[in-house]
Parts: structure tokens; C-alpha cells; sequence
């Protein structure tokens, strides 16, 4: 096992249980290093328990867990000083300045006073929040502070950065300056392990990913394998008026496949103006129509029978 | 940029691996550096005691006249009551940061979530903002014997170590406020908080002996913390010193004990599932 030997992460038959709820319900992960890896899913799909366990903040109810070679339960503190956290809610300290976000949090880490001055210097660059670093956090907007929080996680240069629903909540110009700082540190070496509802930013951002669904993993691989595995080429989406709508095993036999939805049916087929054709020859109208790549939402929804949902 | 690892200390076992870093005073500095805009919070525990000594001390005092001190020997009654509002001053700055300011920090901060992503453990978090309070509650002491010293309050040597007993005092109450505060749910609990501090302020011997009560409720009284504290106070500052007050400091060293262990695992509870 090469691949493990340099792995950052192993997990093998990793559980998690509340009470009588079990939120993840045996999950083998090996993240290499100097990769991106995703977890992808729904609400409640256990990601976020599953990255609880990784950072050494929530001991695992079975199963075995290595984090940089190290076994959370025993040796905590010491991965917890080498790993980077950036939560799915930003949880600055809003009774101190944006730098004195940085410096403190360096002090957490047992960084001395001059060094923790000179790394918030840098990462306020980094973040492009060198203009605001006096001021109050409470005022900055989402963007801001979610640049803030990644920042304060990068004080302690860590092999590894978790990032929990980096993007969540932030309009599109935000995400991708984000996205843009997080390829900065991919390129600088920096594994990052990510977890999202967001396709695109999983098809983005990551090298590797895992989609989780109801406490278990469905499928892994790269964003175009598992297109390439579990979806067509092309997509082709037709929107009808409800009253006038095919019944989904009429059409069926013009595509691979198809998939029902509220608002629409989803044909998934290797060439999409081609099936287009045929819908119209066979006598559709659909009010609309729509030809598309295979994105990682068609591979969910093959996967679960459902969209993911926001 | 090596962590070290935390030595291990035999008490230390009742936690599970890891809640200790040894690095409490990163909270410290932390505390110091937020308060930099708090100071009118400070500046008004401090003026509370002053002012119930200046009404009661030198106003009533003046109907009142003398009291028996604590070996009998007639006292002013602004002597007999300095020393419990000092001590009293020293549960209520330690009290107040203790819990409304960890509740806080607690439940809508998430401030300890982002400590506990650090190499800091529930330990570490509950030792740094018990010695918080603890500092505050030692400031308020500090400012209130220089006043008793203005006054001309502080009639013998022993009342140098009045501040140290302030502080234990302090770090008592601090703990056992923030083991208390884990337990709370919301901000109507901390009814609880004025219900158990506003009759113990009044009662326990600050303003009247213990003589006045009868005897079932004089045991009563000498149950709760602030008697041992106003006891401990009061001897110090009228320099009558006797080795039973080791008994009262006994007290302390237990709340201490309790308080910090407690906090620290319902810490551990809350926030490390």
C-alpha cells in the first residue's frame, strides 16, 4: 500500500453515532497529500461528522482514523497543531480587530509574540484584507470574513486545511475570488480536504472527491471519472406543460436513460441534438429544451435518486 | 513551530487524552487584549463597593456606632463592613465574567469551538477564563483595599495578605460560576445567578454578625461560600488571625477543585461530541 504510506488521511470503517442516530455509518478514506479531496452530498449526508472526526474535535464511535500518521484519539493536540479548520460557520472573535483575529489564534498554536505579528502581516495580503485590518470584525461582509476565517486557519502553515462548506451563502463574486485563494494554495502544496453541496465547486476545485449519502460513501473517484462512470456525455432537459407531459416511460426509449423531475425530465444520452430530434419526430413538444454536458448533479441523482438539495 | 506535549499531571487522568496544552495564558492574553474597550465595566464593579461603604460605612455607621470585632473587641461599623464588601467585590467580578461572559462566548460566540480546533483542550479553555475572572475579581479587590487603606480601614499587618485571599476567593467563585454557567440554557437562568448572589451578598455576615440569628439559621449562613470569605476578610484586615481560618481557605480549595473540573468536562461534553 504506497499510496497510504504518504496518505495524510485513512480512514477505514469509520463510524459516528448520536444517541440512537447514526450519522456515519462506516467510511474508508485515504487522502494523499498535496491533493484537493471532496466530500460531496446533501444536508445530513454525514460530511460534516466525518470532518469533525478529521480535525480531532469529535472522537469516533468505531472504525480506525490516521491524521498525519496519528491517531486522533491519542494524539490530538499534536495533529491539531499541524491541520487548518475553517468551520461551516465563521466563528471570528468579534471582540477583537481582523488582526487581532490572526495574532491571537497564532498565540492558540503557542507562536511567539513577533512571529504571529509578521504571519497576520502576510496573511492579511493574503486575504485582501490588509485595508481593514484595524477594524471590527462584525461589519465585514460574508466574503470578508469567510476570507478572515480561512486566513486565521493558515496561521499555523498546515499540511493540511479542512475546509467545511467553504462557499455557502456567498454570491458568486465572492466564491470565486475564494475559490481563486484556495488554487493558490493548492498550487503552493497545501492538501486541502473540502466538503460541499456545490457541484461546481466540487467539479472546481477538486482532484478527488466522494459523494456521501445517508452516512455512507456511493462513489469515488475524479469529477470526470465518475461523470464518465455513472452518467452520458450530454444531457438533454425538456420542460413541458404539466398538462401535456409524457409519462417518463413513453420517451424512455429515445435515451439511456431518464430521470423524472419535478419540473422537468432529464434525457441522458450520448449525443443531445440528436435525441432532441428524435423527441420532436416522435411527436413531443416540449415547451423548452435544453442540451447539456454531464455535470456531477446528474451523477447524484443517478446515484440517490435525487437532486441535492440547498 | 513544534507543539510540545503537555506534561502529564496525575489529576489530568479524569480527562480524556488531550484536554490540556499547558497554554491557558493564550485565554489571558486574549481576555487582555478584547477588554483594551471594556474598561467601563471595571470602573463600575469598582465604585459599587465604594459606594455601599460610603452609605452604610460612614452613614449608617454613624447610628450604628461600634461592633464587636472578631475577637470581641469593639470595632466602627465601617471596619466590621469593609471587609465583607471587599470580599463580596471579589465574588462579583469573578462571578459576573464567569457567566455572563462565558454564556455568552459560549453559546453564541462559538468562541470555544474555534479554541478547540487549536491544540487547546477543554482544560485549557476553563483554567484561562476562570483565571479571567479571577483577575477581574482580584482587580475590584485591589481597588477596594486602597480605598479601606484611604479610609484608614487597615489596622494591622495581616492585611497584606488580604489580596491574595481575594484571590483564591475569586478563582472559588470564578470556577464554580463557570461550571454553573455549562448548565444554563438560556438567559432566564441567570435569574438564578442574582437569586443565590443577592441574599448570600446580604446575609452572610457582611453588614451584622452572626449573633443577630438564631441558631439554626446562623449554620445555615455558615454554609455558604461568601461567610468563609467575609470570615477570612475580616480577620485579616483587623489582624486577628487564627488557625482556623485554614478552615475557610479549606473551602476554597475545594469550590477550586470542583469548579475547574466540572467546567472543564461539561466543556469537553458540549463541544467535543
Amino acid at each position: 500500500m504506497l499510496l497510504v504510506a504518504d496518505g495524510l488521511v485513512q480512514a477505514r470503517g469509520l463510524r459516528k453515532r448520536f444517541g440512537d442516530f447514526e450519522a456515519v455509518r462506516g467510511v474508508d478514506v485515504d487522502v494523499a497529500r498535496g491533493e484537493v479531496f471532496g466530500f460531496l452530498g446533501p444536508n445530513g449526508a454525514g460530511k460534516s461528522s466525518t470532518m469533525r472526526m478529521i480535525a480531532c474535535v469529535s472522537p469516533r464511535t468505531d472504525g480506525s482514523l490516521q491524521v498525519l500518521g496519528m491517531d486522533p484519539d491519542v494524539d490530538g493536540p499534536r495533529i491539531r497543531a499541524r491541520i487548518g479548520v475553517v468551520p461551516q460557520l465563521d466563528n471570528l472573535d468579534a471582540e477583537l480587530t481582523v488582526r487581532q483575529n490572526l495574532q491571537i489564534y497564532g498565540r492558540y498554536f503557542g507562536l511567539s509574540r513577533a512571529h504571529v505579528r509578521a504571519k497576520a502581516t502576510e496573511l492579511l495580503e493574503f486575504a485582501q484584507l490588509t485595508d481593514r485590518a484595524d477594524d471590527e470584525v462584525e461589519p465585514l461582509s460574508g466574503g470578508m470574513k469567510r476570507r478572515l476565517t480561512i486566513a486565521r486557519a493558515l496561521v499555523n502553515e498546515p499540511e493540511l486545511l479542512l475546509l467545511d462548506e467553504p462557499t455557502t451563502g456567498l454570491d458568486p463574486q465572492a466564491r470565486h475570488l475564494l475559490w481563486e485563494r484556495l488554487y493558490r494554495l493548492k498550487r503552493e502544496g497545501v492538501t486541502q480536504i473540502i466538503t460541499t453541496h456545490y457541484m461546481d465547486e466540487a467539479e472546481q476545485l477538486c482532484d478527488r472527491l466522494v459523494v456521501m449519502d445517508g452516512g455512507v460513501i456511493v462513489a469515488e473517484g475524479s469529477p470526470a471519472e465518475l461523470i464518465e462512470r455513472y452518467s452520458t456525455r450530454e444531457v438533454l432537459e425538456l420542460r413541458f406543460d404539466p398538462a401535456l407531459r409524457p409519462e417518463a416511460a413513453v420517451i424512455a426509449p429515445l435515451a439511456e436513460r431518464v430521470e423524472e423531475l419535478p419540473d422537468r425530465l432529464l434525457l441522458y444520452t450520448a449525443d443531445g441534438e440528436h435525441t432532441h430530434a428524435e423527441v420532436a419526430r416522435a411527436g413531443f413538444v416540449p415547451l423548452s429544451a435544453l442540451v447539456r454536458r454531464s455535470s456531477l448533479e446528474d451523477v447524484f441523482l443517478r446515484l440517490t435518486g435525487r437532486t441535492l438539495v440547498d | 513551530m513544534t507543539t510540545q506535549a503537555p506534561a502529564p499531571v496525575p489529576w489530568l487522568r479524569l480527562f480524556p487524552a488531550g484536554s490540556y496544552a499547558g497554554r491557558s495564558h493564550a485565554l489571558l492574553l486574549r481576555s487582555a487584549t478584547a477588554s483594551g474597550r471594556a474598561w467601563l465595566a471595571f470602573v463600575s464593579g469598582f465604585f459599587e463597593p465604594v459606594f455601599y461603604l460610603i452609605a452604610m460605612g460612614q452613614g449608617l455607621g454613624s447610628l450604628v456606632g461600634m461592633l464587636p470585632g472578631p475577637d470581641g473587641a469593639p470595632i466602627s461599623y465601617a471596619a466590621f463592613i469593609a471587609p465583607g464588601l471587599l470580599a463580596a467585590s471579589a465574588m462579583n467580578g469573578a462571578v459576573f465574567d464567569a457567566t455572563f461572559n462565558v454564556f455568552f462566548k459560549l453559546k453564541y460566540g462559538r468562541l470555544y469551538e474555534a479554541m478547540l480546533a487549536t491544540p487547546l483542550g477543554p482544560v485549557d479553555i476553563a483554567l484561562g477564563e476562570i483565571g479571567w475572572a479571577l483577575i477581574r475579581g482580584g482587580l475590584y479587590a485591589l481597588g477596594f483595599l486602597s480605598v479601606m487603606a484611604g479610609f484608614g480601614l487597615l489596622v494591622s499587618p495581616w492585611a497584606l495578605l488580604a489580596l491574595p485571599a481575594a484571590l483564591v476567593v475569586a478563582f472559588a467563585f470564578a470556577a464554580v460560576g463557570m461550571a454553573a454557567t455549562s448548565f444554563m440554557r438560556s438567559w432566564q437562568d441567570f435569574d438564578l445567578v442574582t437569586l443565590a448572589i443577592l441574599p448570600m451578598f446580604l446575609f452572610s455576615t457582611t453588614f451584622y454578625p452572626l449573633s443577630v440569628y438564631p441558631r439554626w439559621l446562623q449554620i445555615v449562613v455558615e454554609c455558604l461560600p461568601l461567610f468563609h470569605a467575609v470570615e477570612l476578610m475580616r480577620g485579616l484586615t483587623t489582624g486577628v488571625v487564627h488557625l482556623g481560618m485554614l478552615g475557610h481557605l479549606t473551602y476554597f480549595v475545594v469550590m477550586i477543585a470542583v469548579g475547574v473540573t466540572v467546567a472543564s468536562r461539561r466543556l469537553d461534553v458540549l463541544l467535543l461530541r
